[in-house]
Formats: structure tokens, C-alpha cells, sequence
């Protein structure tokens, strides 16, 4: 009789399902996996080393384009981390904002991986619908720094600005009748406070609405139950983090363990899950994106309430405003050697956390004096989940494959760094 | 001599009034397709190409058309080429014996239902021969999904295609239509509520479409057997593709929706207000009615994993089948009124 060999290929780079850039290396017997070998590295763009030849604020922007899809959360590891060697805490408000745009962040991290999972196992639709929410969240990145996914808004000593009074309006133009505008500038015409408020009152709704269309559909549970299971202990072990921990039943959360910011003044709750597979996680997330509404909805209220400084007075680290400038000479130096060759920060080192919404995203940095890092690095949630997928898969097929690949929430700007 | 030649033009010209509506419905079953999924996922759909986006079919033809056919070197050139053709032209042949209204067949034989199913059945060689030669490894792995899967449920349609059979008393579509004359409650899709059931659930399955895609599965497998086919060659797999929709909608609303009768039929007011309908606007509408369930479908539900849906092919469609055409041969004995008379 022939030899039987297994079948080895390619998943990937190339491929719908590879979320960026992985490259898995098959070997198949027939439809199920015998051996998974993750290669990394396509996006590799050296953010850490770039990090070390400029001043610490010109990083800030890095941090967005490091997770794509979470970008507030990157900047706000790596600012904790220069706040951290410089003893400089920002004022209350300019926390309540960060917790505000972190939660708002998750929302859309975690809505992009809903469309994308719900994507790789076939439901179509759910991915629409989770960019529809996503547009509206995107907006109030706009509103509030310019730009729709790379903010660079945070800023060591606070935010970069106050939340901005009014919201940005649609305009009348050859596609859109006066009519259609008015209808699409119906919850804008207050500051953005109020937009973010009249989300809040809707999004559950439109999560009840993607439930509907997974959470009991029969497909979807042969689909996920049971599938790229970890238990709690083994994935201790593998060093898991965010809702890829919690999923295994772990109840684990920095925003609860550890607290930064202004976590530990807020109402919110930790959703764990039992069996560590496809589904918990899935649940896990979903949960997540209803008590992270409800955090944001907190903030609302709170930053309605409460003005204030969003910067720390630090005049060595924070620029001086326009105006001050137009009068004060002191500021005008102080301006001038900020942005010209930054702030330089006790030699020293820190690590700093914050639970990201893929699971912990650390920052360690080490100063020497300098008024640039002598290192950084940067610990990516989702490095040790996708370092796992090897003994998350075998055994299964490769549609189970795919279902875990996506279940894992993979951004490769952050893996490959 | 003259009289033979004559016969055949005019076969020629009832092939073209088949055919070339065929495919106008094609292209606008996709533009169809793609402006429902647009509004179900409250999105527009196609709008730039003509008034509305209604040339947009006519644009993707075209652009089909004139694109490079990108022949593998490493493939069988030969049986390459010969895939698509071999998985159109079953697709096409199987309408000759589809009736549009009473007598309005391009043949009328008796082995209706048969021809049929032995034509949905070849275009699975065609999948097959594609995957085969393209020698990749994504191509191979579809076409081997695609032959066990169509296999296993083309057993399933067969048993339901027998209880037709058996409750009708033939294998002709105008008499298996015929016997189901009287309205809306003495078609067949009520005594035979699970074949009806399990013939569509194979036939989605039998045309490879959402949720049973796996032959494709775009995430899995990327496009599956035809992953290396370009221009004008994947086109005809894409053509093959809605053209069995049609027919597997088609055959359904023949065997078990009463083809091309009202619906109002035998109701005091409603029958004479809607007789002057002619009986090939039922049918359309009835055909209609079961793509729109596709689409449907396809914007609703997750893919299945190519061994749950074998599971539900083996386990659950093909007893049920079973046990079904029992209980119609029952009925048929026993001539339970209105259905089997």
C-alpha cells in the first residue's frame, strides 16, 4: 500500500480570513488539522526602535497605529507610562475623558471583531450592522481630535483638548437633499457629550440585535460550542489575558485588580465565562460592550457635571495655550523648547498596564535622562493568544480553524509591532 | 428533407426563447440579489450603473468578458478549460423540460422528473474536474466538499422527488402540475410537508449557497474549486451557479406549488376576479418567491462546517425522506381525499 502523506499549505498571508497578515503553516489530514505553525512578522515596522531616536510625545501617534482598531487604549498605556517616570497625574476630568474614550474604544474594538468573527463563520450581516454603530463612535473620535481612527489625543499630563461644545454638521451637497441632511443632523445638534449620551440610549438596543441573530441561531452554536476550548488553568499558564482569560472562567480584569485612571470610581461589572471556547468568548465580549455603555454613560454624566482643566499644570511637560502665548515670553520659551526638543524625563523605569480591549497591553519604559526613551517595549495583548492557536486547533477542521483565528481577536499592527 | 430542417429551426428558435431570457434573468437575479442583501443590511446596494444601478449587471458582464483567462501552468490545461463547460451545460440542458404553462414545454416526455435529476446530478463532475485540474491545494479541497456534499443530498432530493412520484402516478411535469389542480390547498407541498421541507433544504445544498457554501466557503477555503478561474471561465461557473437557483426554484414550485395553477382556484370570489392571470405570471411569481428565500437565507444564517452539514444530510433529511414516502404510499392506498384521488 502507497504511503499516506498529509496534506501541508499555505493559510495565508493572503488570505480573507488571516486578519492582516498571518501566516499559518497546515498540516492537514483530510479536513482536520494535525499541526498549526503561526508565522509572524509581515507588518513588522520596528515601532519600539523608532521610539528611541524621537522625543516622547512624537510617539504618541505610533501607539494608534500599533492596534489599529483600539487606538485610544495603545496611547493610553504608553502615556500612563511617561506620567508614571515623570509623577505627573493628570486632572480628574482629563481621566474621566480617557476612561470615557478607552470605553468607547472597546465598543469599537470589540464591534469590529463581532462583524469580523461573525464574518469568517458566514453570517453576513452581523458585520454591517456592527459598522453602522462603529461609524457613529468613529465620529466622536472625529469630533474630538480630527481624525477617525489614529487620534493621537491623549497626552502625557491629560488630554489634548476639552470636549469639543458642538458637533461637526452634515452639509447639503449633490447627494444629499436638505431633507436627508436634516435627518442625518437630528442628534448632532447638541456638544458631544450629548451625541455620545444619545448613542448610549440606543446601543443596547442594536446589541440585543446582533444577539438575536447569533446568540440562539443553531448554526452559529454547531459553529462555536466546544470549539478551540482552553481551561482556566492551562490558560494561566499560556499566559492569556483580556476576554481570551476571562473566557476560560478566570475572572481577571486590570480595570477591577489593578486600577488606573478613575476605574475604581465607576459602576461596572466582570463577565466571565465557563467552558474557555468559541461561545464564552463570544458572550464574554457581547457582555462587555454592554457594561462598557454603561461606563461610558457614567462618564457622561460625570463630565456634564464637572469642568475643569483636561491638562496638568506642569509647565515643563505641557505646552503653554495659544493665547498665553500671544503675551507671556516665559511661555513663548517654554512652547518653543517642547516642541523643538520635548520634555526629558528622570532616568529611571516603568511598567504600566491598562486592560486593552484584547487583554493586557503593557508599556515598560526606561529612561536614561534623555528627552527620548532608551527603550521601550511594548507587551501585545493578543502576542501569547495567537503564540497558542497551535494547541487551540488541533484536532479540529479548518472551518474550526477560521472560527478560532477570529475568536482570538488578532490585529497584526500589534503582534508584529 | 425541408420539413426536417424546418422542425429544427424551430427548436433552434425555442431554445433561444428559453435561453436568452434565462440569462437575462440571471444578470438580474444577482442585481436582485445584491440591492435585497443591500436593504437588509441597511445599505443601498448597486446604484452608480444606469438609472437606479440597472446597467450594473450588463457592467459586470462586460468586465467578465474582457479579462484575461489566467490558465495555471502547473494545471491540466485540457480538463481546465473543460470544467466550466461541463458544469454549464447540464444547467442549461435541464430546462428543456421545464413547462412555463400548460403545453409550454420545449419537450414534454414522460421521464420528466428523471431527466431532471440525472442533469442536476452531472454538473457535479464539473466542480469536480475543475478542482481536479487546477492543482491547488484550496481547489481540491473544495471539490472534494462539493462531491461528498452534493452526493449525500442528492439522495435526500431523490427520496422527495419519489414521494412526487408516488402521490402523482407519473413522472411527467405537465401531469404531476395537472394533478394538482383545485387551489391553494390541494397542492402537494401540504400532504408532503417534509419532502417539500427537505427538497429545498437540498436543494440550497445541491446549489452550493449560503448556509451550505462550503464548497466556496470564502473564509475557509477562499473561493474553493473555481479559486484559480478567471474572466469568461469563472464566469460560467458563476452563470451555472444562479441558473441551477433558478431551476432548483423552479422544479419546487412545479412539484410542490401547484407550477403554473392560481392559487385561487375553486374559491368563490377570488377564483373568477384573478382567472384572467395567465398561468405563467403564477409561475414566475412562485419562482420568485423561493430565490427571494435564498437571498434571504443567504443574509441571515452562518455557514455550517462541512461535517454538520453531512450530519444533517445523512441523519436527519434522508429518515425523515424515509419515513415520509411510507406514510404518502399510505395515503395513496388508501386514497385520502383531496390529494391522492
Amino acid at each position: 500500500m502507497a504511503e499516506i502523506r498529509n496534506y501541508t499549505f499555505n493559510f495565508g498571508p493572503q488570505h480573507p480570513a488571516a486578519h492582516g497578515v498571518l501566516r499559518l503553516v497546515l498540516e492537514v489530514d483530510g479536513e482536520t488539522i494535525v499541526r498549526a505553525d503561526p508565522h509572524i512578522g509581515l507588518l513588522h515596522r520596528a515601532t519600539e526602535k523608532l521610539a528611541e531616536s524621537k522625543p516622547y510625545n512624537h510617539s504618541i501617534g505610533y501607539m494608534d497605529r500599533l492596534d489599529y482598531v483600539s487606538m485610544m487604549c495603545n496611547e493610553h498605556g504608553y502615556v500612563l507610562a511617561i506620567e508614571k517616570l515623570l509623577g505627573l497625574t493628570p486632572p480628574p476630568r482629563a481621566q474621566y475623558i480617557r476612561v470615557m474614550f478607552d470605553e468607547i474604544t472597546r465598543v469599537l474594538n470589540h464591534l469590529l471583531w463581532l462583524g469580523a468573527h461573525a464574518l469568517d463563520i458566514g453570517a453576513m450581516t452581523v458585520f454591517l450592522y456592527c459598522f453602522r454603530e462603529r461609524e457613529e463612535l468613529m465620529d466622536c473620535y472625529e469630533a474630538v481630535s480630527g481624525a477617525r481612527m489614529h487620534a493621537t489625543y491623549y497626552r502625557p499630563g491629560g488630554v489634548y483638548r476639552d470636549l469639543p461644545e458642538k458637533m461637526p454638521q452634515y452639509k447639503t451637497s449633490k447627494w444629499h437633499s436638505e431633507k436627508e441632511v436634516a435627518r442625518l443632523n437630528a442628534n448632532r445638534q447638541g456638544s458631544l457629550l450629548d451625541f455620545i449620551w444619545d448613542f448610549t440610549e440606543r446601543f443596547p438596543m442594536r446589541v440585543d440585535e446582533y444577539e438575536t441573530l447569533l446568540t440562539d441561531n443553531r448554526i452559529w452554536k454547531q459553529r462555536t460550542v466546544g470549539i478551540g476550548a482552553v481551561t482556566a488553568e492551562r490558560a494561566m499558564q499560556l499566559g492569556f489575558t483580556g476576554p481570551m482569560l476571562r473566557g476560560s472562567g478566570v475572572e481577571w480584569d486590570l480595570r477591577k485588580k489593578q486600577p488606573y485612571a478613575v476605574y475604581d470610581q465607576l459602576d461596572f461589572e466582570i463577565p466571565i465565562g465557563v467552558h474557555g471556547d468559541c461561545y464564552d468568548r463570544y458572550l464574554v465580549r457581547v457582555e462587555e460592550m454592554r457594561q462598557s455603555n454603561k461606563i461610558i454613560r457614567q462618564c457622561v454624566e460625570w463630565l456634564r457635571k464637572n469642568p475643569g482643566p483636561v491638562m496638568a499644570d506642569n509647565k515643563k511637560v505641557v505646552p503653554p495655550t495659544r493665547m498665553a502665548m500671544k503675551e507671556d515670553m516665559e511661555a513663548l520659551i517654554h512652547h518653543f523648547k517642547l516642541f523643538t526638543e520635548g520634555y526629558c524625563v528622570p532616568a529611571g523605569e516603568a511598567y504600566t498596564t491598562i486592560e486593552h480591549p484584547k487583554g493586557e497591553y503593557g508599556v515598560y519604559l526606561v529612561s536614561d535622562g534623555a528627552n527620548k526613551p532608551y527603550r521601550l517595549k511594548i507587551r501585545a495583548a493578543s502576542y501569547p493568544h495567537l503564540a497558542a492557536i497551535g494547541e487551540m486547533v488541533k484536532g479540529h477542521m479548518i472551518a474550526d480553524l477560521v472560527a478560532v483565528i477570529s475568536s482570538i481577536d488578532i490585529v497584526f499592527g500589534e503582534i508584529d509591532r | 428533407m425541408f420539413n426536417d430542417l424546418l422542425l429544427i429551426l424551430w427548436i433552434i428558435i425555442k431554445i433561444i426563447v428559453i435561453v436568452v431570457p434565462l440569462l437575462l434573468g440571471v444578470a438580474y437575479l444577482t442585481f436582485f440579489e445584491r440591492k435585497v442583501i443591500g436593504l437588509m443590511q441597511s445599505r443601498i446596494g448597486p446604484n452608480r450603473v444606469g438609472p437606479w444601478g440597472l446597467l450594473q449587471p450588463i457592467a459586470d458582464v462586460l468586465k467578465l468578458l474582457t479579462k484575461e483567462i489566467i490558465i495555471p501552468s502547473a494545471s491540466n490545461r485540457y480538463l481546465f478549460v473543460i470544467a466550466p463547460m461541463l458544469t454549464i451545460t447540464p444547467a442549461l440542458a435541464a430546462w428543456a423540460v421545464i413547462p412555463f404553462s400548460q403545453g409550454m414545454a420545449l419537450a414534454n416526455i414522460n421521464a420528466g422528473v428523471l431527466y431532471l435529476f440525472a442533469l442536476g446530478s452531472l454538473s457535479v463532475y464539473g466542480v469536480l474536474v475543475a478542482g481536479w485540474a487546477s492543482n491547488s491545494k484550496y481547489a481540491f479541497l473544495g471539490a472534494m466538499r462539493a462531491a461528498a456534499q452534493t452526493i449525500s443530498y442528492e439522495i435526500a432530493m431523490g427520496f422527495s422527488f419519489v414521494g412526487i412520484l408516488l402521490a402523482a402516478g407519473s413522472m411527467n411535469l405537465q401531469d404531476i402540475v395537472l394533478k394538482q389542480q383545485g387551489g391553494f390547498w390541494h397542492w402537494y407541498w401540504l400532504p408532503l410537508l417534509p419532502l417539500f421541507v427537505t427538497y429545498w433544504i437540498s436543494g440550497v445544498a445541491e446549489t452550493n449557497r449560503l448556509p451550505f457554501d462550503v464548497a466556496e466557503g470564502e473564509s475557509e477555503i477562499v473561493a474553493g474549486f473555481h479559486v484559480e478561474y478567471s474572466g469568461i471561465t469563472f464566469a460560467l461557473f458563476f452563470l451555472a451557479e444562479y441558473i441551477n437557483m433558478i431551476m432548483v426554484s423552479t422544479i419546487a414550485a412545479l412539484l410542490f406549488l401547484g407550477g403554473w395553477l392560481s392559487p385561487f382556484e375553486g374559491i368563490p370570489l377570488l377564483g373568477p376576479l384573478f382567472a384572467w392571470v395567465p398561468g405563467i405570471i403564477w409561475l414566475f411569481l412562485k419562482i420568485g418567491g423561493f430565490l427571494f428565500l435564498y437571498i434571504w437565507l443567504r443574509a441571515t444564517f452562518p455557514r455550517y462546517r462541512y461535517d454538520q452539514i453531512m450530519r444533517l444530510g445523512w441523519k436527519v433529511l434522508i429518515p425523515v425522506t424515509l419515513v415520509w414516502v411510507v406514510v404518502v404510499s399510505l395515503g395513496v392506498e388508501f386514497k385520502i381525499a383531496p390529494w391522492f384521488i
